[in-house]
């Protein structure tokens, strides 16, 4: 329309004025108890209180200005060239992927050699594999077969424990305990799975957030076997196929001839969690290009159609979450494994939350996307760490930013796994669940 | 029977409460389809505001406690009302066309975002409230065990009914309750009479808010202590209550609060307290998967 394009009319003025004023005023109820009066437990122990109206300026100055500011480059509308602009970034990034992987692979194979003397980027990079690991297992359940899993870190934490325990009990060495961990997960998966074959959407995500709550307060009440609070410590560490990392004659460090470092362990560590981050990676793009694969995408698209073709999506949906539990329990065996202590500390729902949001950002469905969000996402923790309490609430600000200005993730642009004649895009206006089902 | 008598009552103040809060859940689930995960999180907004509020109060010495009560509700329901408002204005607002999950996404993200914000500008640590309300009643007495129902259950259920028939009379009789339930049947027919439906929308979130301020002076007058974190389990019980009750029912909301405020104080009184939570969650698993309609709900029609 003309009229938008002549920006600076006194009656847009005037609008964007009276938006930022309303801003303003928004902000300054939100804003003015809540952040103005700072209870804090006094000397009696009775609560007393001190004002910081200052910042509740400075917040209400904010609001007034960004509100203006958007008012006036936007109008009321949203950009009408803001979805063309990241639907040409998506499919550039789609094009681009290929070889940003390998260059992303290569340089995670190699990140011990560049880092080996900085012992804190090492461990960082075993956190951020851990995640993307768990990020790919997730995106199994959420971004394949369209199942919102928020509990997800409960088939972690069975991992975890089904390791510490089976280790400390019987003795088992981690390339035992490992794929039994992944078993017992897997069956955890399948237990979640049965109960929530008929929920659908907005039930099946809370069903499975109960689902994590129940299993972390059995871990932290079955105080026999689980340790309750206190967790289980003296988790065994892992050994090179049997050589201990210690600097005995029958060590990892005499065996090879090489002088005894603690870095040696921290390498291992950090090769056994990529290969098993690539393992997962690699078997979920096998499996979506094998039937069961197109059965999730399917589900995914419009569980409707999908049984009006003859799928059956009890099975479909059993073995996604079956599958997403069982990546879920590797990456919590190698967790216990990795830090010699348990406890149902780190297994609460923030941390499935964390996970979900990991998968989200990376745009659901996109591997690359996945292991891109958990690199960007840790790290900007790791940068955020002076900032401790604020980071929480960036990371929630930016899941909800994500959702408005990009549902579909940073790097994802839908496209069929398995296709007849050319590669195309699958615009979101196509897609069933992209309408919201406001008649129910 | 005396110790029963007494956890029946405690279960029916702690469901009240929960009612309130699923109310909240119950007419954004009927409207708009969409569990408003925040919701338990606005709850716990509204009993720091009227922490907040009461402590002004008392410092510019109205100390009254029937007047501060009074006047601590009305700032907490108002500005929690706000938040509700700004929430939904930014987080959800903008998702109505998105894809199904996007609405649920952003509100967790919403969610973390108004724990952290409270966590930053009130502290981590608890906050104490004296006991502002003492005193009760000694119903009977009978093998050493006293009945008693103290002034400040009182409050609560009588705050809470009030709040319920004003709410009813406000859905059942006003232009806006007219708007609202033609919204929860049709949108689309809703907009098309002429009826403002992102209006109507904004004002159910407003309205929930305000109750969920009112749980939370309430849940602040009765335990006497609050945090941060208070949210999430209130708000996964009060949705089980919501669930249980038949989601989009009214009534239903506040039976199912009720209930789940009787089960979870009878389990801790008959069975184990460490496991008090696990039998909220398990009802609501259970509740989805053998009764998904709840106990006043009605079915829903699957359409293609």
């Amino acid at each position: 329309m003309p009229r938008e394009s002549e920006p600076f009319q006194p009656s847009a003025l005037a609008a964007a004025l009276k938006e930022a004023v309303i801003a303003a005023a928004v902000a300054f109820g939100l804003f003015g108890l809540m952040v103005g009066i700072k209870t804090d437990q006094g000397p009696t122990s009775a609560l007393v209180f001190t004002t910081r109206f200052d910042i509740v300026g400075i917040l209400v100055a904010i609001a007034f200005v960004g509100r203006f500011i958007f008012a006036l480059l936007h109008g009321r509308a949203r950009a009408p060239f803001g979805g063309v602009v990241s639907r040409h970034l998506g499919t550039a990034a789609a094009r681009s992927a290929p070889y940003a992987a390998t260059a992303f692979l290569i340089f995670a194979l190699i990140v011990p050699i560049v880092f080996y003397s900085n012992r804190y980027w090492l461990d960082l990079a075993i956190l951020i594999v851990t995640y993307a690991m768990l990020g790919f297992g997730l995106n199994i359940v959420v971004g394949l077969a369209g199942l919102l899993d928020l509990g997800y870190v409960a088939f972690y934490a069975v991992g975890a424990y089904s390791y510490a325990l089976l280790a400390q009990h019987f003795g088992w060495s981690f390339w035992i305990c490992l794929p039994m961990a992944g078993i017992l997960a897997a069956f955890a998966g399948i237990l979640l799975g049965f109960p929530v074959l008929r929920l659908r959407g907005d039930y099946l995500a809370i069903v499975t957030l109960g689902f994590g709550e129940i299993i972390r307060l059995i871990l932290l009440n079955w105080q026999n076997l689980t340790g309750g609070p206190n967790g289980i410590s003296g988790v065994p560490r892992p050994s090179f196929f049997g050589l201990p990392f210690n600097s005995s004659e029958h060590g990892f460090a005499a065996t090879f001839g090489l002088s005894y470092s603690a870095t040696h362990r921290t390498v291992f560590l950090y090769y056994v969690i990529l290969a098993l981050a690539l393992l997962t990676n690699w078997v979920t793009l096998r499996l979506r290009r094998l039937p069961i694969g197109r059965a999730w995408e399917a589900l995914r698209e419009d569980e409707i159609a999908c049984r009006a073709l003859g799928i059956n999506t009890t099975t479909t949906k059993l073995t996604a979450f079956a599958i997403g539990a069982m990546f879920g329990g590797f990456a919590g065996a190698f967790f216990a494994t990795r830090q010699g202590f348990i406890s149902p500390e780190s297994f609460t729902f923030s941390e499935s939350a964390f996970v979900l949001a990991i998968v989200v950002l990376g745009g659901m469905g996109s591997q690359l996307g996945v292991a891109l969000a958990a690199t960007v996402m840790l790290c900007a923790f790791e940068l955020l760490r002076e900032f401790d309490q604020y980071r929480m609430l960036v990371f929630g600000a930016a899941m909800v930013a994500i959702m408005i200005y990009r549902p579909r993730g940073l790097v994802s642009a839908r496209t069929p796994s398995v296709f007849l004649r050319g590669r195309k895009d699958i615009p979101p206006e196509l897609v069933a669940e992209a309408r919201t089902e406001s008649a129910a | 029977m005396e110790y029963f008598v007494q956890q029946l009552i405690n279960g029916i103040t702690l469901g009240s409460i929960y009612g309130l809060i699923a109310i909240g859940y119950t007419m954004v689930y009927g409207i708009i389809g969409m569990i408003n995960f925040a919701h338990g999180d606005i709850f716990m907004v509204g009993a720091f505001l009227a922490l907040i509020a009461f402590l002004v109060l008392v410092a510019i010495g109205i100390t009254a406690v029937p007047l501060a009560l009074l006047l601590v509700l009305l700032v907490a329901m108002a500005l929690t009302a706000l938040y509700g408002w700004a929430v939904e204005r930014i987080a959800y607002r903008p998702l109505r066309q998105s894809f199904r999950l996007a609405p649920l996404i952003s509100a967790i993200g919403m969610s973390i975002v108004l724990q952290n914000y409270v966590q930053v500008a009130q502290g981590a640590r608890v906050k104490p409230l004296p006991p502002l309300v003492r005193g009760g009643y000694t119903l009977f007495e009978g093998n050493d065990f006293a009945v008693r129902l103290s002034n400040i259950q009182i409050i609560v259920v009588v705050t809470t009914l009030a709040a319920m028939a004003g709410f009813s009379y406000l859905v059942a009789r006003t232009r806006l309750g007219r708007n609202m339930r033609a919204c929860e049947q049709d949108l689309k027919m809703a907009a098309l009479s002429g009826i403002d439906v992102d209006r109507t929308i904004s004002l159910t979130f407003v309205i929930g808010a305000a109750l969920a301020a009112v749980a939370g002076l309430m849940f602040l007058l009765y335990y006497g202590v609050i945090d941060f974190f208070i949210g999430f389990l209130a708000g996964v019980k009060a949705f089980t209550a919501a669930v249980l009750g038949g989601i989009g029912s009214l009534p239903g909301a506040m039976l199912g609060g009720i209930l789940i405020g009787l089960i979870e104080t009878m389990w801790s009184a008959y069975f184990s307290i460490e496991y008090k939570d696990v039998a909220a969650f398990s009802i609501l698993i259970i509740v989805l998967i053998f009764l998904p309609t709840g106990i006043l709900g009605r079915p829903e029609v699957e359409k293609v």
